[in-house]
């Protein structure tokens, strides 16, 4: 157990709670079901009265989404103080699906080589039955589709690039889904990189242990994030990072920092280098030197800003880039959360809660285009995918289109 | 006229007269408890919760110090509902002088209270926000009380046993006859009816005001000095021990972490009158310099109430009267037979609420010795009722009970978790209780938001349920937030001032509370 958790530094953001209740009239989960006691309930006031044991174990109904520290307006870090409360909770006794869904290189490299055979036994009711069971995984969560191919093995044998690259280097952050699961999306941004003039290094790398946090297992985590530092440094010192995985970007902004606690100079280097790859591309436009030679691509499209986006502090870089593709008309969500916040949604007890959450979005996409969505984070794709029937795919997609990449 | 009598009449509802009280009571005489007030208002209720180790008293009162230690761990059995055992910490800052810790050190093994030097890195493990200048630490068995609890705990013993508890009666006037006392007048505060109690004996027990009550049985001159100590209570707990400064006993050197809340205290000024202790600006200002040098950043954490207590302490002619501290802290009876020939009244002053039992036993030792009726003290053998089990209080209890109710019980005052039920229950037993006095029992109104949410929710329901009619209603809303404010005021700055300004807007725009509807009749409180 990382001490962090019980020196409880966000502890003292509590003070600036004057009880308004907007974080909870906000709430993504508290509006669903009465399981959970609420952001403020579980934080600001419930924090006073924790010292030792854990007794509150209600808790665990918080999804972690941040929209309560979001949309606090004294700055109490409330979602911060639930992660560390919920730390404290299961120090003792994490069931064994926390531990399972949270190690996703794990579940990633298992399920790659095997991919037709994993992806069919995730869809055999029974198994998933017997998954449920013993394991706590609901039967009907949605699950990742596991590809053919890893993302590294495609940019390892594709031909040697011979284009030149005078906007120098970046450095690429696949994170784990984007490795396994989500290749697709890591392809087509380092072809857009790639296409906008930059050279594209993709150094060795682990995981973020973001899942592992949200889980409260800070110190596996806390190991992971600091690994993941020095390999991405490994590509270059002072190298911009680019990332097309949301939350896996946020984890390295500010989560493992606020919430964990991780005070180490190799994370504050790398958090103040990495850009989501929409923000990066957005602040290339405001200099005046992103190409814009978009083809027209007429369509409205959904999108869903993501809770762990939207924490980033950065407003929604995505609306405004999209829009400099002509005849492309972007929507968006207006949903505080998707419902699946990581790993929350996949867990038996909270599936149904997290499809309640989900509810209005998934109308929404549907509403708005039956045929093609975009968001910024893999299993917030795969919750909506899931619960509209709709292509939800990461507008990266629609930029390497409007670039005539695909 | 109401006509009451006993053996023995209890003055003072605060740790020492029910401590009485319930002794009396156990002892097998019949026994009346009167207050002018509600239990534990005043000197008990107005202190900063510390259950002392003796850790304090080792080299300045080392008799203190004995007899602490041996009532910290009655007190923490017989009042388990009421004490936390926090365990506390003695720590030398960089402000202060090693010398002292050597003398701390051996103060302790010379009266007996258990002491044990630890390792800073231990210290630090402990209470990770103490200052990392610090020089040397100690740990002890200090804990922190609930002292309304406590006294409730007390009183409702005494009740098992017999004795009547009449708070809200106010002494008016002593009969005495043929050198002896023979009545206590009183007046019911609530519905102005006057109460003669024939009495066999009375204890006085009336704490900063004994002298004035000594004066009504003609006994003169009873000089009780009351020294005025300020405290803030800080929005959370800063600190989970006890932590004192290892210095000789000076001002703001404890902060004692009691229910959710931290509080720093204490100064000690002497008082004119123990019915109006100011809260002086730069007493605030030195408590939150002493918590600082304590837990760094302890100035910046949020204050939420600040209060003074006046101690009573028996006056010396040895020491200044200005120099309180250094006054006797160990008890003291007032034979009033042998000093001024009126038999059958003693007066109990001085001592620590740590000690409160002790104190008891002692008065009562010597009225049983005056009757020539010995009879011996059990009331360190006993539990009060509702801490039978000895389980200790724990700071995570409410969250828990929340945790299995709160789908089925709303929760009226959120900062300090007390559902409705909770509220119901007290006003039934206390149907003309001020919110006040139900605050005493329920911490309604102590947490951040000091009443701004839980106390219009409190009187609707109090409405609601029949108990209270509305221009009671309105007139209860109205003092408990002006006695809220009193506390409130020393310390407005930071985040208190925002909740304040919010709570405010509330109450003004919201319920346009200085124009509610007069009250159509005087309504006591």
């Amino acid at each position: 157990m990382n001490d962090f958790a019980h020196l409880a530094v966000t502890r003292a953001s509590l003070d600036n709670c004057v009880k308004c209740t907007i974080c909870e009239t906000q709430c993504p989960v508290m509006a669903v079901t009465s399981k959970f006691p609420g952001p403020k309930y579980i934080g600001p006031q419930a924090e006073r009265f924790r010292n030792g044991e854990s007794v509150d174990h209600s808790l665990d109904y918080c999804s972690g989404c941040g929209i309560c520290t979001l949309s606090c307006p004294q700055g109490v870090q409330i979602a911060e103080l639930n992660a560390q409360a919920r730390a404290v909770m299961k120090e003792d006794h994490m069931p064994l699906r926390d531990q399972l869904v949270s190690r996703t290189t794990v579940m990633g490299a298992l399920m790659t080589p095997v991919a037709p055979l994993a992806n069919g036994a995730l869809r055999i009711k029974p198994l998933r039955k017997i998954v449920q069971a013993i394991v706590g995984i609901h039967e009907d969560a949605p699950m990742p589709v596991a590809n053919g191919r890893t993302f590294e093995a495609w940019f390892n044998k594709r031909p040697k690039r011979t284009t030149p690259a005078p906007r120098g280097a970046l450095v690429f952050f696949h994170g784990c889904a984007g490795e396994y699961f989500e290749v697709e999306t890591s392809i087509k941004s380092v072809e857009v990189l790639e296409h906008i003039g930059y050279e594209v290094l993709v150094p060795k790398q682990g995981c973020c242990g973001l899942a592992q946090q949200s889980n409260g297992l800070f110190d596996t985590a806390t190991k992971a994030v600091l690994k993941l530092c020095d390999e991405l440094t490994s590509a270059g010192k002072d190298l911009t990072i680019i990332s097309s995985s949301g939350s896996c970007t946020g984890m390295l902004k500010h989560e493992a920092h606020e919430i964990m606690g991780v005070d180490d100079s190799r994370l504050k280097d790398v958090g103040t280098r990495i850009r989501d790859i929409s923000e990066f591309l957005l602040e290339l436009h405001d200099q005046g030197e992103l190409p814009e030679d978009f083809q027209r691509i007429e369509q409205v499209v959904p999108y869903h800003a993501p809770c762990q986006l939207k924490s980033q502090g950065m407003g929604l870089p995505v609306i405004p880039l999209l829009e400099l593709i002509p005849g492309l008309t972007v929507v968006e969500s207006g949903a505080n959360c998707c419902g699946i916040a990581g790993t929350y949604g996949l867990k038996k007890e909270k599936y149904e809660i997290a499809q309640a959450v989900g509810k209005p979005l998934f109308d929404m996409v549907k509403a708005t285009n039956e045929g093609l969505a975009v968001c910024d984070t893999e299993t917030c794709r795969w919750q909506i995918r899931k619960g509209t029937g709709v292509q939800v795919e990461h507008p990266v997609w629609l930029i390497h289109k409007a670039y005539g990449l695909s | 006229m109401r006509r009451l009598s006993a053996d023995v009449v209890v003055i003072g509802g605060g740790a020492t007269g029910a401590g009485v009280v319930r002794d009396v009571a156990m002892r097998g005489y019949s026994a009346i408890l009167v207050d002018r007030a509600d239990l534990a208002q005043g000197t008990t209720g107005r202190y900063h919760g510390l259950l002392h180790s003796g850790g304090r008293y080792v080299v300045s009162d080392p008799r203190s110090a004995t007899e602490c230690a041996e009532e910290n761990a009655i007190v923490t059995r017989i009042h388990a509902d009421a004490v936390e055992r926090t365990g506390g910490l003695f720590v030398v800052t960089p402000a202060d002088d090693l010398e002292f810790s050597d003398r701390f050190l051996r103060g302790a093994i010379d009266t007996k209270v258990p002491v044990e030097e630890i390792s800073l890195a231990e210290a630090f493990k402990r209470e990770p926000r103490l200052n990392p200048g610090i020089q040397r630490a100690f740990a002890v068995q200090d804990g922190s009380v609930d002292g309304w609890q406590m006294v409730w705990g007390a009183a409702n013993s005494a009740k098992n046993y017999g004795a009547q508890i009449l708070t809200y009666h106010e002494v008016v006037k002593i009969d005495t006859a043929d050198g002896a006392v023979k009545a206590v007048h009183c007046v019911d505060r609530k519905t102005g009816e006057d109460v003669a109690i024939e009495a066999g004996f009375v204890i006085n027990a009336a704490g900063a005001w004994s002298g004035r009550i000594a004066a009504m049985a003609d006994c003169p001159d009873v000089e009780v000095v009351p020294g005025r100590g300020i405290m803030i209570a800080m929005n959370h707990r800063l600190v989970n021990h006890v932590v004192n400064r290892c210095v000789y006993p000076a001002d703001g050197d404890i902060i004692v972490p009691v229910h959710t809340v931290c509080i720093i205290g204490t100064t000690d000024v002497k008082a004119d009158d123990p019915d109006h202790l100011s809260i002086p600006r730069d007493e605030v200002q030195k408590m939150l310099d002493d918590g600082d040098l304590l837990v760094p950043g302890f100035r910046e954490a949020r204050a939420v109430h600040a209060w003074a207590g006046a101690r009573p302490l028996v006056k010396d002619a040895r020491v200044s009267a200005t120099d309180t501290r250094h006054m006797s802290r160990g008890m003291s009876v007032l034979d009033h037979a042998e000093r001024d020939g009126v038999k059958g009244l003693l007066t109990i002053t001085g001592g620590k609420l740590t000690t409160y039992r002790l104190m008891a036993e002692h008065v009562v030792d010597q009225m049983c010795e005056q009757l020539g009726d010995p009879r011996p003290c059990r009331t360190a053998d006993e539990a009060v009722p509702k801490s039978e089990s000895g389980a200790n209080y724990l700071v995570t209890h409410r969250l828990g009970e929340r945790e299995h109710d709160r789908l089925d019980d709303q929760v009226l005052c959120e900062c300090e978790l007390m559902t409705k039920k909770m509220f119901v229950e007290a006003l039934d037993e206390q149907p003309r209780g001020s919110f006040d006095d139900l605050r005493r029992q329920l911490r309604l109104g102590m947490g951040p938001c000091q009443g701004g949410f839980c106390s219009m929710r409190a009187t609707g329901v109090a409405l609601e349920t029949g108990h209270i009619d509305i221009d009671r209603a309105t007139e209860l809303l109205r003092l408990f937030l002006k006695n809220r404010w009193i506390g409130l005021w020393p310390i407005l700055h930071g985040e208190q001032l925002r909740q304040t300004a919010l709570d405010n807007w509330m109450f003004h725009s919201t319920l346009n509370i200085d124009h509610l509807p007069e009250s159509t009749q005087e309504v006591a409180l």
